[in-house]
């Protein structure tokens, strides 16, 4: 971990701010694509650093926001179920469904259990031979390799009372969604760097073309992401629209192709619910045929849910970079993360989570005022 | 006080047990596990007391085993304070539940400006709990006690039956001594008031984690569970009235204490994030799950807020204990934004930290 500190370095970071006033001679709006870049910009006030022309619109790559309420419903249906060992990443834990959330699926006597990787799961499934073990398999490319990994290793030993509740989403084609949305203004993009680093960029170049935007892959650091709006402006500026790589220390061209190849045996392409924005064709995975009895959805043949999603909720809009979550009537009121009314609220890697968290409801002027001196 | 540790007719067996020589005596009786007749009252009961609590930690005021400790304390305020602890799991790198639980007590009492005197000591245990676990917890209390100068003096044991308790819960209270001109509070917050730390942050919730969730990490990541009334008794004879406040932050990490404090002192706080101490490994470990180490867990951990003039000289006795190498300043109070918790970042921004709602959360990716 010798990247802990260096990619943090404050003087660097200023110098780096300065080469992008120097550079901008016009607005520009750039969309960071991942959840973590929206995470890191705010916690770490790169947004503020910038000229006041360049706006930052935070982007749907936060997985746990854009899984659509039905299948949180699914889970809690599922996971309320006796015999049934129920598996997920921490944060999906809090994300309301219509009726609760995990959390209280947990109180009322559900076993869900909080893992940090599919495999877990799958060995709970052995260890457990009586038991239903379900994985909440949901996200972006980035998580999809350990999750099929998990399918492939049931499927291998054999194991009866493994499952996957899926929703793989994937980044280009809601690239494609956004920009070829009508009220778009996105002009460039920070590509998602860890999801670069499993699929590559290779796909990238025919959407910069069609769409002439350029298409930067940032990592998550704060010199990551300065090096990474830097690139975008310079490429606007200069009236270029390019693929380009900011994050070569992860990331090549090719990707990781071993992942790729078990990507393309466990998962088919399909369309794809993204929660608060609408079905986005071709924009997501689901298990192939060979593991299609492995899917929750299937063997749990879950029925009778009505999802409703809060009337008050804009966290499509959220999502799609049309408003900023302070602009929503709900933000910091009805909504706070004590009372998420959408998943963008729940997630530490939402946006609407990330402005509250870091005090963005308090108004930039009297947080300027703030001043630390400590000698 | 409850029942004392058995009942109280028990008596002292003849032959004294050596602890420093001992090894769990009790599989004598036929039992290598707690059943429901430890917490009778009864024989096994007592075989408990007089095998177990009293050889480890014995003193005058236990030693009567009545259903009270009667104790000698000098005239003026007492303080007094109360804690379970109910952490899984019982032994983790750092530490056990024993250490926590005297410490934990010991430490709620010195950040008040007490001299932690007299402990109480009460165990709820699940059946079929081990009995050479108990006495590995039992010997931790009792060396825990003896390093922060304390007393074990009354305790009592229950036992659940299986399935209702989680191995071992211990519930402890003190009694301690206020020093005379000491009244520190966290309303007492003054804008201008510089803000210490004694060490690095996060190691107790980083530690017990990685166990828990069985992450591996290069290095392995200690709990700082610790007794602080030694250090914060240097920081006072040094410092004395200056020091307004003081907390160890727990629960919810050094976040949570700072925004307590600005909170009841109706006071804005500024840290300067840079100036955190964290240990490598920690921050690794919260990098990797997605947490900041300012919500996370310390045990052996204290906060000062001290009269601006009289930091350099807090920060000297800090460091100069063993407790206190990495101690640091890590910000000051403000008049500005009341109740408000505001760090500046590496990169010169400014952020607000508030209190976290619920647990934090490990993320996707």
């Amino acid at each position: 971990m010798k990247y802990l500190t260096e990619f943090r370095n404050g003087e660097i970071a200023r110098r780096m701010a300065r080469e992008i006033h120097a550079v901008a001679t016009r607005p520009w709006k750039i969309m960071e694509v991942c959840g973590g870049q929206t995470h890191s910009i705010i916690k770490n006030g790169i947004d503020q650093m910038l000229p006041a022309g360049i706006e930052m619109i935070h982007g749907p790559g936060c997985p746990v926001c854009v899984t659509p309420l039905e299948l949180i419903d699914k889970a809690l249906a599922i996971a309320g179920q006796p015999g049934v060992i129920f598996c997920s990443f921490g944060d999906m834990l809090r994300v309301p469904g219509t009726e609760g959330d995990l959390f209280q699926v947990k109180g009322a006597g559900g076993d869900v259990r909080v893992v940090y990787s599919p495999l877990d799961a799958v060995e709970l499934a052995e260890k457990n031979p009586e038991k239903q073990v379900v994985f909440f398999g949901v996200g972006f490319e980035t998580t999809a390799p350990a999750n099929a990994m998990s399918v492939h290793l049931a499927k291998r030993r054999g194991l009866k009372n493994f499952s996957l509740l899926v929703s793989h989403v994937l980044v280009p084609p809601a690239i494609e969604a956004i920009m070829g949305s009508p009220g778009n203004h996105v002009q460039g993009f920070l590509l998602a760097g860890h999801v670069c680093s499993v699929m590559g960029y290779w796909e990238y170049p025919p959407l910069a073309e069609k769409h002439k935007v350029p298409l930067v892959v940032t990592g998550f650091e704060p010199l990551d992401l300065l090096d990474g709006i830097r690139r975008a402006v310079i490429q606007l500026e200069a009236g270029r629209h390019e693929v380009e790589n900011a994050y070569e220390r992860i990331v090549n061209r090719e990707g990781n192709r071993a992942a790729q190849k078990l990507l393309s045996e466990v998962f088919e392409v399909t369309d794809r619910a993204w929660r608060g924005i609408g079905v986005i064709p071709k924009s997501g995975w689901k298990l192939s045929a060979e593991y299609r009895a492995f899917d929750a959805e299937e063997r749990f043949q879950i029925a009778g849910i009505h999802t409703q999603e809060s009337a008050l909720c804009r966290a499509g809009d959220v999502l799609r970079g049309a408003i900023k979550p302070a602009e929503c009537a709900a933000f910091g009121k009805e909504c706070t993360p004590r009372h998420p009314l959408g998943a963008t609220m729940v997630s530490s890697e939402g946006a609407c989570a990330a402005y509250y968290n870091y005090g963005r409801f308090i108004s930039a002027e009297e947080l300027a005022k703030t001043v630390v001196s400590c000698q | 006080m409850g029942e004392s540790l058995g009942s109280s007719d028990t008596k002292t067996s003849e032959t004294t047990p050596d602890f420093s020589n001992w090894s769990c005596p009790l599989p004598l009786v036929g039992y290598p596990t707690i059943v429901m007749g430890h917490g009778g009252g009864g024989k096994l009961g007592n075989e408990l007391v007089e095998h177990l609590f009293l050889p480890a930690f014995r003193n005058p005021a236990l030693e009567n085993l009545g259903d009270a400790a009667v104790l000698d304390l000098p005239a003026g305020k007492l303080a007094m304070s109360t804690d379970s602890f109910v952490v899984q799991p019982l032994f983790f790198p750092g530490g056990s539940i024993g250490e926590l639980a005297v410490n934990g007590t010991v430490n709620d009492l010195a950040v008040s400006g007490a001299e932690p005197k007299y402990l109480s000591a009460s165990f709820i245990l699940e059946e079929g709990f081990p009995l050479a676990q108990l006495a590995a917890i039992v010997e931790a209390m009792a060396k825990a006690a003896a390093t922060a100068g304390v007393q074990i003096v009354t305790g009592d044991t229950k036992v659940v039956e299986r399935g209702h308790g989680d191995g071992c819960y211990i519930n402890t209270a003190g009694i301690g001594t206020l020093r005379a001109g000491i009244t520190v509070g966290p309303h007492r917050a003054e804008a201008g008031d510089a803000i210490l730390v004694s060490g690095t942050i996060g190691d107790h919730g980083m530690a017990i984690m990685s166990v828990r969730e069985g992450l591996e990490f290069e290095s392995q990541i200690r709990s700082d569970c610790a007794a602080l009334n030694g250090l914060i008794a240097d920081v006072l004879a040094a410092a004395g009235g200056a020091v307004h406040a003081m907390r160890d932050p727990t629960r919810g990490g050094l976040a949570s204490t700072l925004n307590e404090i600005a909170l009841a002192s109706g006071v804005g706080i500024e840290i300067d994030e840079p100036r955190l101490p964290v240990r490598t490994e920690v921050q690794s470990a919260c990098e990797l799950l997605g947490l900041d180490p300012v919500y996370v867990a310390n045990e052996g951990k204290v906060v000062f807020f001290v009269a601006p003039e009289m930091a350099e000289a807090v920060l000297a006795v800090l460091t100069a204990h063993p407790l206190g190498r990495d101690a640091a300043r890590i910000g000051q109070v403000t008049a500005q934004h009341p109740r408000m918790l505001v760090a500046r970042t590496a990169m010169g921004s400014n952020r607000v930290i508030p209190i976290q709602i619920g647990e934090q959360l490990p993320r996707i990716c």
